[in-house]
């Protein structure tokens, strides 16, 4: 591939793979700082529930025991750091003696497949924005109208969630208020899948509404600046159609910084995706993660974050890898 | 063509000398909050087919508005208030967006200042090239597109593998020759070409120099070359139009620009050429040019001339042709008829 050397990848594989070492540990490490015993927490928490446990001493001792948490640190991170490699995560706290991959691997698709839509509609049409509202050439009037579609950013993203819910799900009966799917059977049929879109197209509606003004103004501020680029000015003076020169001088060149915040909010997906999915009662991680903490689920919890850890920084490689491919200045060729 | 006589004061028609380009009563300025910046006083005048005209002044006197001015490229908050810009007799002021389009390039081509920040960076140089010839010849095969761009290459002195490359991918002055080969692609009657080599290292300078010597007499085009460096205009220029605060104030061939400069202006100019030869003090008449939003009425140059008189504080000076073909703006010359 252009650009691209076969010691980079592999060094730059080697830097993904020491990233998510350094957060696994930073993860192992933390709860481990707090004071207290998860097994001692658990037993209370089953004596708090079914009144009494029988032995409740010695259940401890055996649970320590079989969590390993009796043995050196050292072997605790080591066995932490296979499990991890399996995604192996441990049981649910709340839900035992479900594993948290099985709970994760629940949540998952939901959340990728919501947020990522959204996140790329969202990059989309808010770069089409704001390279209109950049561009010398655009008609006034659109330059008037388009401003309009921005003021959705400055709602508080659960107020408009709300509000969208009360118009459309409430008011109108347009839309689901809540859920992922209803009544079919999921599964590759195409009843479920017009299912999920039904129900996916609020959520998804209000996270492009707040979050396109961001890229707008980014895209915006990109285009102000290439304006007067030379280039701009030969492409002009060239008599190139101006449609082209809006797309391949132009909007080329401007959207080039906007693919490595692309690459960062869709790594971000999983840690963005609390709020929609508990105002919209949205069966993904984030649902899981705030349940998770309600309950007070560490397993569950630190699942999730290595899940974020892990999301982050293979955006993060796959960006970097494709660079070269939509920047051609950026190689990472010998000199 | 048939040459048509001119009314324009700078150089008058003469027999035998087609007139490509013919600019008229160009006035550009700047309209700001504090008001407006007259960066182009009602400019005239006209080259020749085939010949290179240099257009020389002190920094800010406003060349590159003019060439703007002429490519119709003026950036906001610039304006063309009055002008006529005729190319082989047809005014390319006034057409509509697309007939504008269609000219431009065909008729009129830009050899852009520095050139480094000239080509599009996520563009290879054939895609670039080839955007003008699409642009304008309609859809032609790629093999025919390639030899094309090829043959442009060689004119200009540059190897054909740079038709793969990306511009960040050559040097300076393969990038000046890349637009250079890109300004002759139509085969233009007239190009613009603004300090195509003051970016260049002196050795570059004069090879890139040389190279647009050389198209000019292989295709015959004419050329406006501007530039600071008066050695350089010396050995490329056939006339030399003096600007000084947006007005013209000295067209004259070149020889005479050098030898026999009239205007006061042009003559500081040449006093102030650095010489390799001997140290002679660095020539600075007293005072700036004046601020362009309001400009003293009479001579734009009255504040800085050493030889100002009275009238040159009430009327501007109109051009005369002090000798054949060698016209000048200042009362030095002919007070007499210039009051009639
Ligand atoms: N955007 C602008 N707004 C206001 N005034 C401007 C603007 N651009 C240029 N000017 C003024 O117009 C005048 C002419 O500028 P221009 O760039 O044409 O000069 P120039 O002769 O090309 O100078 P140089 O040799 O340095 O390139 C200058 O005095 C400048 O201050
Ligand atoms: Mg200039």
């Amino acid at each position: 591939m252009r650009g691209l050397t076969k010691e980079y990848v592999i060094r730059r594989f080697l830097m993904f793979l020491l990233t998510i070492w350094l957060g696994a540990t930073i993860i192992f490490i933390i709860p481990r700082l707090a004071p207290g015993d998860p097994v001692a927490a658990m037993i209370s928490r089953m004596i708090n529930q079914s009144g009494y446990i029988e032995n409740s001493a010695q259940l401890i001792e055996a649970w320590r025991k079989k969590f390993g948490l009796d043995d050196p640190m050292y072997i605790q991170y080591l066995r932490y750091l296979w499990n991890m490699v399996r995604f192996d995560m441990g049981y649910s706290l709340s839900q035992f003696p479900q594993p948290v991959i099985a709970t994760l691997r629940r949540g998952l698709p939901w959340t990728i497949g919501l947020l990522s839509v959204a996140t790329i509609l969202s990059f989309l049409f808010g770069n089409l924005i704001g390279a209109l509202l950049g561009w010398r050439r655009t008609p006034k009037w659109l330059k008037r109208i388009l401003p309009l579609s921005l003021s959705f950013t400055s709602i508080p993203f659960f107020m408009l969630g709300i509000i969208l819910i009360y118009i459309f799900a409430f008011g109108l009966n347009w839309f689901p208020f809540s859920k992922g799917y209803s009544d079919s059977t999921p599964g590759l049929n195409l009843r479920f899948i017009v299912d999920v879109i039904y129900h996916g197209t609020l959520p998804a509606f209000a996270i492009v509404l707040t979050s396109m003004g961001g890229w707008a103004l980014g895209m915006r501020g990109m285009m102000i600046s290439i304006d007067s680029e030379d280039f701009l000015i030969l492409a002009q003076a060239k008599g190139l159609p101006m449609r082209r020169i809006f797309t391949w001088y132009a909007v080329r060149n401007a959207v080039l910084p906007q693919f490595t915040a692309l690459a960062l909010s869709l790594g971000g997906i999983v840690g963005g995706s609390i709020l929609v999915e508990y105002i919209f009662a949205y069966p993904g991680v984030g649902y899981q993660f705030y349940q998770a903490i309600v309950n007070l689920d560490y397993t569950v919890i630190q699942g999730i974050a290595f899940l974020l850890i892990m999301a982050t920084s293979t955006a993060v490689l796959v960006i970097d890898l494709i660079y070269p491919l939509i920047d051609p200045r950026i190689t990472y060729q010998k000199k | 063509m048939i040459p048509q006589p001119t009314s324009s004061v700078s150089g008058a028609y003469r027999a035998g000398r087609e007139i490509v380009l013919d600019v008229r009563n160009l006035r550009i300025h700047y309209e700001t909050p504090r008001g407006d910046v007259i960066a182009v006083n009602g400019i005239s005048f006209q080259v020749y087919k085939g010949e290179i005209v240099g257009l020389v002044g002190e920094s800010g006197c406003g060349k590159t508005t003019a060439a703007m001015g002429i490519l119709q490229l003026v950036p906001s908050p610039g304006r063309i208030l009055s002008g006529e810009i005729l190319i082989n007799g047809r005014n390319m002021l006034g057409l509509t967006e697309a007939e504008l389009r269609e000219r431009r390039w065909r008729e009129l081509s830009l050899i852009p200042q520095g050139a480094m920040n000239s080509l599009n960076p996520v563009m290879r140089v054939r895609d670039q090239i080839g955007d003008a010839i699409l642009t304008h010849e309609g859809a032609i095969p790629k093999d025919k597109l390639k030899a094309r761009i090829l043959e442009l290459f060689s004119l200009v002195g540059l190897p054909p593998r740079v038709y793969d490359l990306y511009p960040h991918e050559l040097s300076g002055g393969m990038k000046q020759r890349v637009c250079i080969a890109m300004a002759i692609v139509l085969n233009p009657p007239v190009i613009i070409a603004d300090e195509p080599t003051s970016a260049l290292d002196v050795v570059v300078q004069r090879v890139v120099a040389q190279t647009l010597l050389d198209v000019k007499e292989r295709l015959g085009v004419s050329m406006i070359m501007i530039g600071h460096d008066m050695g350089l205009q010396a050995q490329m220029v056939d006339r030399v139009i003096v600007m000084y605060a947006g007005n013209i104030v000295e067209v004259t061939p070149v020889m005479p620009a050098f030898h026999n400069p009239l205007h006061p202006y042009t003559q500081l100019l040449i006093a102030s050429i650095p010489s390799i030869k001997e140290r002679k003090p660095l020539k600075i008449t007293t005072g700036l040019t004046h601020d362009l939003r309001n400009p003293p009425p009479g001579c734009s140059f009255q504040l800085r001339c050493p030889h100002v008189m009275d009238i040159c504080k009430r009327v501007p000076p109109a051009m005369i042709e002090r000798e054949p073909d060698h016209w000048v703006a200042c009362y030095l010359y002919g007070k007499e008829e210039q009051q009639g």
